[in-house]
């Protein structure tokens, strides 16, 4: 029976990572491992029968404080075909007191010995603060406005299968940096592959300091797209208006909205990113989203079932390791 | 009455610039005699000998910027654990912020906590009233009625006075009385929800940021309406260095201004923040290096003219939260003195100059007869030897809350002794070790 399923692309990986909090502090060969492994992944995805064993018998809980359909669905499947146990925990953030049950949620299933909790939160922070209280492996599925280390993992597997390699490569990322997470964890992960990074938004939304990350900040599309090979797109959310950061969703598609007009710019082979869910109309025109030439859309989201199921398998495999625990 | 003499001891006395060893005779509750030439060899008997075996001699610290939560949050710091913390920390009189529940904003409150204050006994504690009603920003309180009950000052705390019409009128009425209103500067607009220093750690971290621009502009602000007003202003906690220039400019063109700043602007920056250290979540935020340097080179000129600790006591469940949730502040009390001292070992700011802030000025600001060595002064005084290496640890802190910046810093200087009224309310030898209470990492 167990020789007819498909099996685990490598014995045990030979990255070690207690926790996943941010790839801020990851090195190259790091990525490059986590890269790999999801390579693999991607072809067992493809397969009719998708189910391994690599982690049978272990126990995966996906805690997620701020909704979320698409990534707690890509976590959920990535460790059922890993052949673990997946729980999903929606723990609702409504209640006043949220902070006092941040801690005492974690600590209770830590108790329930998970393996690996994938977090989610609306606080910047808050999985770092929670991978301190437990001794089971921690993996950010996004906090606040600081990281999403998946997203941008799996965003890099997608250019990488596209254009070969990261190096060398032109990147604009474009719209609301100032609050997003794929934007701090894309700029960190493309800068230590060695691709060029640019930024391009209105001033409003990018945060102070943000040159210092070593990117090259662009307000005007035109410029910030000439000669790019990637076009990353972010989700403009709508309270921005209300706080004032730009006035109309009328001017911000007219200047910052990424249309094949605009996306003329780039190179001729010029692939379009989004992270999803999509402002069609906002800060992407549909012509551009659903051109099968130039969008990695759908693609981003196979790819991420399979990042996701390498860095589980890498956090799960880590936590054998009795050093780990004392971490 | 009970005489007694210390011997031995280096006499620091900021207000007369007196730094020579020499003896302080103390008669009952007051200072009987101080200087080189106090006759010591031939006391009569009747006179009790302190050998102060060469410790530094001065003043008790007078603090101008106290939290505690009583009355209110006696959970987190009551009058009397603060005062605890005070004398362990060498400070002798310390002056509370309005922001309790309730609020001091009318006479009764004011008396209640007066009184609550006096019964604690062991150091002298003064109370400010709130500048508007509710600390609301919108109504005066009783400026009159609450001066003559006793009011050190007006302020709203932690909030900045924000309403330029309201803040103009409060200078302006309170020249009535010569009492002063204390501002904690910062454009709530221009605060939003920021919770750290705006710049790159922040951007980095993710946190939404306070610009210094906001702490700057309510600075340059309240100086014009000073100036259209005059009056008394002091601003607290200033914490970036544009701001100090603009009070260092105003005091060249003579406004009654002055200022206060409290050792984690001198001492630490925003890198503290990094890994989310809700311990260093202050108000207004840790800054950046250039702005620590300007806070140290204002102490230094006299741009600043007070220390204060900004004692902020936290409850240990506001601190275990993600950074943007948790509550601003750390305790200040007991760390004050040496982490001050820092500056004398550094050779930024000289001995004197560095009690002074701590002392003779804030005393001065508030009118009250303390923190001067002077024949016939009450004998509010510390023995302190500067040069005593301690690493601070939050779990040996004796106020109930243990929410410091400054853990585990190895600093110079402690507090060996400290008097009040001829009285010693803290020894070092003597006093009891702090129950040992694991305050969980944050």
């Amino acid at each position: 029976m167990t020789s007819s399923q498909p099996s685990a692309p490598s014995d045990a990986p030979a990255l070690r990572l207690q926790h996943l909090l941010g790839i801020e502090g990851l090195s190259r060969p790091d990525i490059e491992a986590l890269l790999d492994l999801s390579d693999r992944y991607v072809d067992l995805n493809r397969r009719a029968d998708k189910k391994m064993s690599s982690l049978r018998g272990r126990t995966i809980i996906n805690l997620f404080f701020e909704d979320s359909t698409r990534t707690r669905t890509s976590f959920e499947l990535a460790g059922k075909r890993l052949g673990a146990d997946v729980l999903n925990m929606s723990v609702g953030t409504s209640s006043v007191k949220k902070g006092e049950t941040l801690i005492d949620t974690a600590v209770t299933l830590n108790a329930m010995h998970p393996d690996v909790l994938t977090i989610r939160h609306a606080d910047s922070g808050a999985v770092h603060l929670l991978a301190q209280k437990v001794n089971c492996g921690v993996i950010n599925a996004g906090d606040g406005s600081h990281e999403h280390p998946t997203q941008a993992l799996l965003d890099a597997l997608t250019i990488r299968r596209r254009k070969g390699e990261i190096t060398g490569l032109t990147v604009a990322i474009c719209g609301d940096v100032a609050h997003s997470r794929v934007a701090r964890s894309n700029i960190h992960l493309l800068s230590i592959m060695g691709a060029r990074v640019r930024i391009v938004a209105p001033p409003t939304l990018i945060p102070a300091g943000l040159e210092r990350l070593g990117v090259e900040i662009h307000h005007d599309m035109r410029t910030g797209l000439a000669d790019c090979d990637i076009v990353m797109m972010l989700r403009l959310q709508n309270e921005r208006m209300q706080a004032s950061y730009i006035p109309s969703i009328r001017e911000y598609y007219k200047l910052f909205g990424l249309d094949h007009d605009k996306l003329s710019v780039a190179k001729p082979d010029a692939l379009v990113m989004h992270p999803g869910p999509m402002n069609r109309g906002v800060e992407i025109d549909s012509d551009v989203a659903d051109d099968i030439e130039r969008s990695l859309i759908r693609e981003q989201v196979e790819m991420g079932v399979a990042v996701r199921m390498a860095c589980l398998e890498v956090l799960a495999q880590s936590q054998l390791e009795p050093w780990a625990k004392n971490q | 009455m009970k005489r007694t003499i210390f011997k031995n001891a280096r006499l620091l006395d900021p207000a007369s610039g007196l730094d020579a060893q020499g003896a302080m005779l103390v008669d009952g509750a007051r200072i009987a005699d101080i200087g080189p030439n106090v006759f010591v060899d031939a006391v009569q008997d009747d006179v009790h000998v302190v050998d102060c075996r060469g410790l530094c001699l001065a003043p008790g610290i007078v603090d101008m910027r106290v939290s505690t939560g009583e009355p209110g949050n006696e959970h987190m710091e009551t009058l009397a654990t603060a005062a605890q913390a005070a004398v362990a920390g060498g400070v002798t009189t310390f002056t509370c912020l309005p922001n309790t529940n309730p609020i001091v904003d009318d006479v009764a409150v004011l008396e209640f906590v007066e009184r609550l204050g006096r019964d604690v006994g062991l150091v002298n504690i003064h109370s400010y009233a709130a500048a508007t009603k509710g600390l609301q920003g919108k109504i005066m309180t009783e400026l009159g009625l609450l001066h003559e009950a006793g009011a050190a000052g007006f302020t709203d705390g932690g909030k900045a006075i924000a309403h330029a019409g309201v803040m103009r009128r409060l200078l302006s009425y309170a020249r009535l009385f010569d009492t002063m209103i204390v501002q904690h500067p910062e454009l709530p607009e221009l605060v939003g929800s920021g919770v750290m220093n705006e710049g790159e750690t922040a951007t980095r971290l993710g946190l939404p940021g306070i610009p210094a621009v906001a702490e700057v502009m309510m600075v340059e602000r309240d100086l014009r309406l000073l100036e259209l007003t005059g009056g008394r202003l002091h601003f607290s906690c200033l914490s970036t260095g544009d701001a100090i220039e603009a009070v260092r400019k105003a005091k060249a063109r003579g406004l009654r201004v002055t200022a206060d700043t409290a050792p984690p602007y001198f001492a630490l920056t925003e890198s503290e923040v990094v890994g989310y250290r809700t311990f260093a979540k202050l108000s207004p935020p840790l800054r950046t290096e250039d702005d620590r340097s300007a806070v140290i080179a204002g102490i230094a000129d006299g741009t600043i003219d007070a220390i204060v600790s900004a004692h902020t006591p936290g409850d240990r469940d506001q601190k275990r939260l993600p950074f943007g949730q948790a509550d601003f502040g750390g305790v200040g009390l007991e760390t004050l003195l040496s982490v001050s001292l820092e500056l004398v070992h550094n050779g930024d700011v000289p001995m004197l100059t560095v009690l002074k802030a701590l002392t003779d000025t804030p005393a001065e600001l508030l009118k009250f007869p303390a923190g001067r060595l002077r024949k016939g002064h009450l004998a509010d005084f510390i023995l302190f030897d500067p040069d005593r290496a301690v690493r601070i640890d939050r779990d040996e802190l004796r106020g109930k809350s243990r929410n410091t910046p400054f853990d585990e810093r190895p600093v110079q200087g402690r507090v060996e002794k400290t008097y009040r009224a001829g009285n010693l309310v803290f020894d070092i030898e003597t006093a009891p070790v702090p129950e040992r209470r694991r305050f969980p990492d944050a």
